[in-house]
C-alpha cells in the first residue's frame, strides 16, 4: 500500500474507542485519522505519545507507533524519541491535567528547546478520568466535588503559557469544528519545530457546555474571534466587532467606531510574541468573544536539528570515535 | 619550559618502603584535588599502584578558612597492588588550621606534617577554633613538623611570571606538589608538562605554576627540616598498558563501549546532580561517537527522554544520585511494565534526603531492589571498584537488552570520585552484546509485542518506523502476546509472574560468584557488594597475614544472585558481610537463604578502615 492510498480506516485499530458516549475526543480522533490519511507519511514513521487523562487512551485507537505513558511526562518521553530519530512524526496527546498541572514543567521546557514534536492539548477544563475534579484551566469559583465551597485558583490561559515559553507555534482550536482543527493540523505538521494546539473538548459527563458561548448557534459567531494570518481582525455575524492594540494592549471595539487603519492585522509571523500574546488576553476562557486559530507560527532552528548538528561536526572534526584511542586519551603507561 | 634549573641532586637519605598514604587537605579554594591528582598522576607514570579518596565539601566555596570549606586528597601509592586508599596518612599536608584541625586526628604517630606555616596567623586560627596556635603545642607532637612559608615561597617564586594581585597565590598548591614530588622521589616531568598543557592558553598561569612547583622541589633540597626522602619502587602489576581512571570516567568509557558492542547510538538523558554530574560531562564530550546527552529539565524528563530513546531504538541511559532516582521512580516502573531496556545509573551518596552529598554511603541497595511501586522487579549490578565500572556498564547494557528490562547500575561517591590504574582492556574482545530488533510479524495474526521469547522470556523489540509492526505501549496491563490493555485477573496473574520469572532466570546467565579462599577451608565468609571490596580484599589479606582462615566473596550481582550463592554461604560457619549502610545486604541474604550472617555497618560518610573489618573478623573468629 503506498501512502497516498490510505484512508480513515487504516489509522483505526481493533480496539474498542471507550469514551463516554458524546465525549468530544471522538470528534478528535476522526479528526486526527482522517488527517494522517491524507498525509503521505508513512504510518509506521508515525509515532503518538500521552500522558495519562481521559484523551491519553489515544494512541490505543491509532494503528500507529505509540506509547500510553504516565501523568504528565508525554513530552518527555517524546523528547527523546524526537531527538534520537528526526524520521519520525511525533505527536503528543495530553490534557489541561495532564499539560499545564502534573506536567507542566515538560510542557514549557518542551516548547522553549523548539523540540520538533506537535502537542495536541484537549481542554476540557475538568479533571474527566478521576471523576470531576477542578482543573488548571478550571474558571475561578468552580463548583466541583473537591471544591464545594469554590476554586480558589486563579486558571491558566494555555495559550498565553505557551507564548510566554516563546513556543514558535501556538494556536487553538474547537472539538466540533473539524475543518477548522484539520487546517491547523495541517499548519502544525508543516511547521518545523514545537507547536502547541489548544483543543477546546466538550467534557458532555463532567462539564457540559464549557464551550457553548463558542458553538451554540446562536452565540458561536459573536464570540469565535477567527484569526486569520495578513486579515485585520474582526468578528461578529458581520464582522460588526473588531480588535484594536491600544499600548500594547488588545481591546474588541465597534468595527463602526474606529478607523478601519487602527484595526489589528493579524501576523502570526511576527517575532516578537507580544502581539500575540496580547491577543491572547482578550479572553480568560470560553466565556465571551474568544480568539481562535494560529496566534504565532515562527522560525526557529529545532532542538533536533541543533544537537545533530553538533555529532556532524564533532565526528566530521575528530573522526568517527575510536574506543580504544579514547580508553587511552588520558595517558598511559606500560607494565 | 625545562627541567634543568631543578637541583637533581640526591638526597642525602634515602629510605626504601613498599607503600605510603598522602593527604593534602586545605581550604577548598587552594586546589587541593588539584595537588592530589597531580601527584596520583606522577606516581602512576612512575609505576606505583595506587588508589585515591577525594573529600570535597559540600559547599562549592564555603567561608575561606573555616571547618566546613576544607576539601581534602588522599592517595596511597605502593609498589605492589594496592586496594584502598589507606587508613591514616603517613603524610599531610595542611594549608591551613581549618585543615589541620580536620586532619591531624587521622594522621598516623611519627608520620610527617608539612604546614603552610604563613597560613597560621590569629585570624585563621580563631576561624579555626583555636585559640593558640596549635605548631607550638602539645599537639603536633610526635610527628616530624616541617613548616613552610609557603606564601612567601610563592610570591617570591612567580614574581617573574606576569601574574599579579591575588592570582599570585593560587599557585602555591603547586609549591605543595613541588615539595611533595621531592620527598616521595616522584618524577617532575608529568606535573610541569600538565601545566603547561592545561594552561596553554595562560602562558602566565602556565609559568607561574611551573615557578611554584620548582620553587617546592628545591625548598626540599636545601631546607634543614628535613634531609630524609623516601622511596618507592614501580609496583610489579600484571603487565599491559595502564591508565589511571576515576569511576565516573569509567562508567562513561562503559556506557560508549557498551553501545559499540551493542551496535546501537547511545543516549544519555540525565539532570545535574553530586557526584553523578561527570558522567553527562564526560558522555557530552563524546558526540562523535554517536553519543547524544540530554539536560533535561528534571530528574523525571530525564528518566521519560530515556524510555523514548528506550523505545525509538537507542541504548537508553538514565543517571543520577539517590534524590534524584527517587524522582525517577515511576518513570522506571513505566520502563519496566513496557519491558524496554533501560539503564539506571545511581551513583550513591550518604542519605537520606539531601544528606552528604560529597559522602559515599550504600544505602540505596534495598531501594534500588524495591524502590516502586507495584510488583517491579529489576536487575541489579553494583561496581566494585573504579575500573571495574567500566565492566559492569557493558554487563548492566547486555541483561537490559538481552531480557528487554530496566537494570539499575550502581556505584558510590567512592567510586565515582577515586581512581586506580586500570590495565586497560583489549577492545577487540569485549563481547558482542547486540540484539536484533524485530522485523517481521511474529504470528498469523499480525505483531504480537508480548510474544515472549521461549529462553529469555523478553518480548521483541521493535521500534518506530520498522513497516507492520505498530504497536502501542503502556503503562496499563498488558494482554499476553498481544499487548491489548487487559484487566483480566488471570492475565495479570500470568504478566506479573512473568515479569518476575524472566528476572529470576538471568541467575543462570550471569557469572556464578567468585569465593577467594585458597585453601577451601575458609573459618570466615567475608560477603560484599560494591566499593568495599577494596577495603574487604585488604583486610582479607592483612587477616591471612595474621594467620586467620578467611575468605571472600563480592557480589556484582545483587539482583538475582549469582545462581551457586546459596552453596557459597553454606560452606562457611561464619559469614560478616560489611556494608556502608545499616545492613541491606545482610538482610536480603538472611531472607532468602536463612543464614546467620552478620554486619559490619557505619554510615560515618567515608569508607571503611582496613583495620575496622579485620577487628571485627578477628572478633568473630575468636568468640
Amino acid at each position: 500500500m503506498t501512502t497516498t492510498d490510505y484512508t480513515r480506516a487504516d489509522f483505526q485499530t481493533d480496539q474498542e474507542v471507550r469514551w463516554c458516549p458524546g465525549c468530544g475526543d471522538y470528534t478528535v480522533l476522526a479528526s486526527v485519522q482522517n488527517f494522517m490519511a491524507g498525509l503521505g507519511v508513512p504510518r509506521e514513521k508515525i509515532v503518538v505519545i500521552s500522558g495519562i487523562g481521559c484523551a491519553a487512551r489515544f494512541p490505543y485507537y491509532m494503528n500507529t507507533y505509540g506509547m500510553h505513558s504516565i501523568h504528565g511526562r508525554a513530552p518527555a518521553v517524546a523528547s527523546g524519541i524526537s531527538i534520537t530519530r528526526p524520521d519520525l512524526s511525533v505527536w503528543v496527546v495530553t490534557g489541561d491535567g495532564d499539560a499545564l498541572s502534573i506536567g507542566g514543567n515538560h510542557l514549557i521546557h518542551s516548547l522553549r528547546r523548539n523540540l520538533n514534536f506537535k502537542i495536541l492539548l484537549f481542554n476540557n477544563q475538568i479533571y474527566g478520568l478521576t471523576k470531576g475534579q477542578y482543573s488548571p484551566t478550571s474558571e475561578q469559583g468552580k463548583q466541583t466535588k473537591s471544591t464545594p465551597f469554590g476554586s480558589p485558583d486563579h486558571p491558566f490561559n494555555p495559550v498565553s503559557l505557551a507564548l510566554g515559553a516563546e513556543a514558535t507555534f501556538v494556536a487553538r482550536t474547537l472539538d466540533m469544528d473539524r475543518k477548522h482543527t484539520t487546517g491547523i493540523l495541517e499548519a502544525a505538521y508543516e511547521h518545523q519545530g514545537s507547536a502547541l494546539i489548544e483543543i477546546y473538548q466538550n467534557c458532555n459527563v463532567f462539564n457540559d457546555k464549557a464551550f457553548i458561548e463558542l458553538t451554540g448557534k446562536d452565540t458561536r459567531d459573536h464570540n469565535r474571534i477567527n484569526l486569520v494570518d495578513g486579515e485585520p481582525v474582526k468578528f461578529g455575524p458581520e464582522g460588526e466587532r473588531a480588535v484594536i492594540l491600544e499600548e500594547g494592549t488588545a481591546k474588541i471595539v465597534d468595527t463602526s467606531a474606529v478607523d478601519p487603519g487602527r484595526i489589528l492585522v493579524h501576523d502570526a509571523g511576527n517575532d516578537d510574541p507580544s502581539v500575540a500574546f496580547a491577543i491572547s488576553r482578550l479572553s480568560h476562557g470560553p466565556y465571551g468573544p474568544t480568539p481562535l486559530g494560529i496566534f504565532r507560527r515562527v522560525s526557529r532552528p529545532t532542538y533536533e536539528s541543533t544537537v545533530r548538528d553538533q555529532i556532524t561536526a564533532a565526528t566530521e572534526a575528530k573522526g568517527e570515535g575510536d574506543l580504544a584511542a579514547l580508553i587511552r586519551s588520558h595517558g598511559t603507561w606500560d607494565v | 619550559m625545562a627541567t634543568e634549573d631543578l637541583v637533581t641532586q640526591e638526597s642525602d637519605q634515602k629510605t626504601e618502603i613498599d607503600r605510603a598514604v598522602i593527604r593534602f587537605a586545605g581550604d577548598s579554594g587552594d586546589g587541593m584535588q588539584v595537588a592530589g591528582t597531580r601527584f596520583t598522576d606522577a606516581s602512576a607514570a612512575f609505576g606505583n599502584d595506587l588508589a585515591t579518596l577525594p573529600s570535597f565539601p559540600a559547599e562549592i566555596r564555603a567561608p575561606a578558612g573555616t571547618l566546613p570549606g576544607v576539601s581534602s586528597f588522599q592517595v596511597q601509592i605502593a609498589d605492589f597492588d594496592i586496594l584502598t586508599a589507606g587508613d591514616e596518612p603517613d603524610t599531610l599536608v595542611a594549608m591551613n588550621p581549618a585543615a589541620l584541625r580536620n586532619n591531624l586526628d587521622d594522621l598516623k604517630r611519627g608520620g610527617t606534617l608539612i604546614v603552610n606555616s604563613d597560613a597560621f596567623e590569629e585570624r585563621n586560627l580563631a576561624k579555626a577554633g583555636y585559640d593558640h596556635n596549635p605548631l607550638e603545642g602539645d599537639a603536633v607532637k610526635g610527628f616530624r613538623v616541617i613548616e613552610v612559608p609557603m606564601e612567601q615561597l610563592t610570591k617570591g617564586a612567580v614574581k617573574d611570571s606576569g601574574v599579579s594581585g591575588r592570582d599570585v597565590l593560587r599557585s602555591k598548591n603547586f609549591l605543595a606538589i613541588g615539595l611533595l614530588t621531592w620527598l616521595y622521589n616522584r618524577p617532575t616531568e608529568p606535573t610541569i608538562e600538565w601545566a603547561e598543557k592545561k594552561f596553554a592558553t595562560r602562558p602566565e598561569v602556565a609559568a607561574a605554576n611551573v615557578m611554584a612547583f620548582k620553587a617546592g622541589y628545591n625548598f626540599g633540597i636545601t631546607t634543614e627540616a628535613t634531609k630524609t626522602t623516601v622511596e618507592i619502587r614501580p609496583a610489579t602489576l600484571p603487565s599491559g598498558t595502564y591508565t589511571n581512571v576515576t569511576g565516573n570516567t569509567a562508567l562513561s568509557w562503559g556506557l560508549v563501549a557498551a553501545a559499540r558492542q551493542a551496535k546501537l547510538p547511545l543516549f544519555y538523558g540525565s539532570y545535574p546532580i553530586t557526584p553523578a554530574s561527570d558522567v553527562l560531562h564526560e558522555l557530552s564530550k563524546h558526540k562523535n561517537f554517536g553519543v547524544t546527552t540530554f539536560q533535561a529539565e528534571d530528574e523525571i524528563a530525564a528518566v521519560g527522554s530515556a524510555i523514548g530513546a528506550a523505545f525509538a531504538g537507542n541504548l537508553a541511559v538514565t543517571g543520577s544520585s539517590g534524590p534524584g532516582i527517587a524522582l525517577k521512580s515511576e518513570g522506571i516502573s513505566l520502563a519496566f511494565q513496557a519491558e524496554l531496556p533501560l539503564l539506571i545509573l545511581n551513583v550513591q551518596r550518604a542519605g537520606p534526603s539531601t544528606g552528604m552529598p560529597t559522602k559515599p554511603e550504600q544505602s540505596d541497595l534495598l531501594f534500588a531492589l524495591f524502590g516502586r511501586h507495584g510488583e517491579s522487579p529489576l536487575p541489579v549490578i553494583a561496581a566494585a571498584s573504579p575500573s571495574d565500572a567500566f565492566e559492569v556498564a557493558i554487563e548492566a547494557a547486555r541483561l537490559a537488552l538481552k531480557y528487554m528490562t530496566p537494570v539499575i547500575l550502581l556505584s558510590d561517591n567512592h567510586i565515582a570520585n577515586g581512581s586506580e590504574p586500570w590495565m586497560l582492556p583489549d577492545i577487540d574482545e569485549l563481547p558482542d552484546i547486540s540484539v536484533p530488533f524485530a522485523t517481521k510479524e511474529n504470528s498469523d495474526h499480525g505483531f504480537m509485542p508480548y510474544m515472549r521469547d521461549i529462553e529469555t522470556f523478553s518480548r521483541p523489540w521493535a521500534i518506530p518506523g520498522t513497516p507492520g509492526l505498530e504497536h502501542r505501549l503502556g503503562g496499563l496491563e498488558k494482554e499476553a502476546i498481544t499487548g491489548n490493555v487487559s484487566y483480566d485477573p488471570e492475565n495479570h496473574q500470568l504478566m506479573t509472574d512473568s515479569r518476575a520469572w524472566k528476572v529470576v532466570n538471568i541467575s543462570h546467565d550471569i557469572a556464578p560468584v567468585e569465593v577467594d579462599d585458597p585453601d577451601g577451608d575458609g573459618d570466615l565468609l567475608l560477603l560484599g557488594w560494591g566499593s568495599t571490596y577494596g577495603s574487604i580484599r585488604a583486610a582479607t589479606r592483612d587477616l591471612r597475614k595474621d594467620g586467620r582462615k578467611v575468605a571472600h566473596a563480592h557480589l556484582r550481582h545483587v539482583n538475582p544472585f549469582p545462581a551457586n550463592l546459596g552453596a557459597v554461604l553454606g560452606a562457611y560457619e561464619r559469614i560478616l558481610i560489611p556494608e556502608l549502610n545499616t545492613g541491606q545486604l545482610r538482610k536480603l541474604i538472611r531472607a532468602d537463604f536463612l543464614v546467620d550472617a552478620k554486619g559490619l555497618n557505619r554510615v560515618a560518610g567515608v569508607p571503611f578502615k582496613t583495620s575496622e573489618i579485620t577487628e571485627t573478623a578477628i572478633a568473630m573468629l575468636e568468640r
